[in-house]
């Protein structure tokens, strides 16, 4: 197991902070199995949001892991297999 | 026959006023927005004032989405095409989206957040640098964000040629109107006060470094030595007249004459462009000389810049024939912003049959210019020329004709 896990609120937050968030969007609401793209987030958005995970979180992405993440909970769940591997 | 181009909406963001009202109550008075610097410590650098635009929060007026991807600038040019189009009566979602196009202009692009990514570059490594980087420094990234703000397919671009851009941009929009496209958003908004800037800017060569706000920026005064750098301008939504008509709005004026031309290189002898080019923009308004009232001129506040203006004005018009206004004086210049300004400057002053004053200045005679300057003077304003000059040799000159009341 890692040391920490990475959640729902810290992506959210992290998101927020790197990318904004879209008008109408309520990232409060269930956003678990909600596309990035319906969120209102493009390629770019998602991009920066990576560049801040990895810094935050001391860890690095490979290329395909933000854009085969198509909702938060896939990312989430990348993000932390990432932390689990790089615990061990 | 070529459809005519009307400005029917007009967005301000000025060092002495943001928005149309305040920015038209504070130049009619000849309120100046000029100061000392607040947006860095200018203390080290050998010029302190500007013209800041004062008041703006970007959080108050933009979503929270456009926030971490926009460099001031952009936030000002989005507000302010916001602010265009209200007054214009327009809601873009209503019309095709290939029916409306922006044109803007650029002169240094997004350079704080440029600063900003560069020093975590150095400071912290790659992985610190924004991914938003990639377009938000770029001088076409005000036009970009503006049309996908609100959804503008039509023809579009930037325009770089320093402060004659802002009305090269416009000479453009027309060009895209008279192609067919009805609703051209141009103009320009430039910012550039933060120390990167600052010394790119003094790189060259062209600051007052005067740390007196009534006398740092003095054009046609044998005391000019050159400029007070501002920030802001003016984003206006420009039409075809006959689809204007068609919703029942006449607009402010027309863009009836717009000419550009090239100067000599340096040292050649030979005379500016910009008599040609004053020449060149009547000619394609069809106007004659003593049809213009007023001319809103550059005003480089250098020496032979100024000699250079005043020469052609006078070739042109005869020797204090006209009455010439620097309302930049008040703002500083603003680069691409400052002529897109004066075109809504001219505008207002029409509306209002009001002559901006050239404040500080006090006009050396030998220029021979009929020089508007302590308070506004009365006119009938039915004809204005604008004068734009940018570094690098770039001379631009807009014909402006206002309805009859």
């Amino acid at each position: 197991m890692p040391a920490q896990e990475f959640t729902l609120s810290d992506l959210k937050k992290i998101l927020h902070e790197s990318a904004g968030t879209g008008e109408g969007v309520d990232l409060d609401a269930d956003i678990l199995d909600t596309g990035f793209e319906e969120l209102g987030y493009e390629s770019l958005a998602l991009l920066e949001t990576g560049g801040r995970i990895e810094r935050d979180w001391g860890i690095t992405l490979d290329d395909t892991a933000l854009t085969d993440a198509a909702t938060p909970r896939a990312l989430i769940e990348t993000v932390n297999r990432h932390l689990a591997s790089a615990a061990v | 026959m070529r459809s005519a181009a009307v400005i029917t909406g007009i967005g301000v963001m000025a060092p002495n006023g943001l928005g149309t009202r305040d920015f038209w109550d504070a130049t009619r008075v000849g309120r100046s927005g000029i100061g000392r610097v607040t947006r860095f410590d200018p203390t080290p650098y050998p010029t302190r004032l500007a013209g800041e635009v004062p008041g703006f929060t970007a959080a108050d007026h933009l979503p929270s989405r456009l926030l971490p991807q926009t460099d001031h600038m952009t936030r000002m040019a989005l507000v302010a095409a916001d602010w265009a189009l209200q007054d214009a009566g327009v809601d873009p979602g209503e019309l095709p989206a290939f029916d409306m196009g922006v044109v803007t202009a650029s002169a240094a692009g997004g350079f704080e957040f440029g600063q900003n990514e560069l020093r975590k570059l150095w400071s912290r490594g790659s992985q610190h640098v924004s991914a938003y980087q990639s377009f938000a420094w770029f001088y076409a990234v005000n036009s970009g964000q503006i049309s996908i703000r609100h959804g503008l397919k039509g023809p579009s671009g930037v325009v770089v040629s320093d402060q004659a851009g802002g009305l090269d941009a416009l000479g453009q929009a027309r060009r895209q109107i008279r192609n067919g496209t009805p609703l051209v958003i141009s103009g320009a908004v430039d910012s550039a006060i933060c120390p990167w800037g600052w010394v790119a800017q003094l790189a060259g060569g062209r600051l007052s470094e005067g740390e007196d706000p009534g006398t740092a920026y003095v054009p046609f005064d044998a005391r000019a030595a050159g400029h007070v750098p501002g920030e802001g301008g003016a984003i206006l939504v420009l039409e075809d007249a006959a689809a204007a008509r068609a919703r029942g709005v006449r607009g402010y004026g027309e863009l009836t004459g717009y000419a550009a031309t090239f100067d000599p290189r340096p040292g050649s002898g030979r005379e500016s462009g910009l008599r040609r080019a004053v020449e060149l923009a009547l000619a394609d308004a069809g106007a004659v000389p003593r049809e213009i009232d007023v001319v809103f001129a550059d005003g480089a506040a250098l020496p032979e810049h100024d000699r250079a203006e005043a020469e052609a004005l006078n070739t042109v018009f005869g020797t204090g024939r006209v009455p010439v206004t620097v309302p930049k004086t008040m703002t500083g210049r603003l680069y691409s912003g400052a002529a897109p300004l004066d075109v809504a400057t001219a505008l207002l002053a029409a509306a209002e049959g009001l002559v901006p004053p050239t404040v500080h200045t006090e006009p050396d005679p030998r220029f021979g210019l009929d020089l508007v300057t302590e308070q506004a003077r009365t006119a009938e304003i039915r004809t204005a020329l604008v004068l734009a000059r940018g570094a690098g040799g770039f001379n631009s000159a807009a014909v402006l004709r206002v309805p009859a009341k």
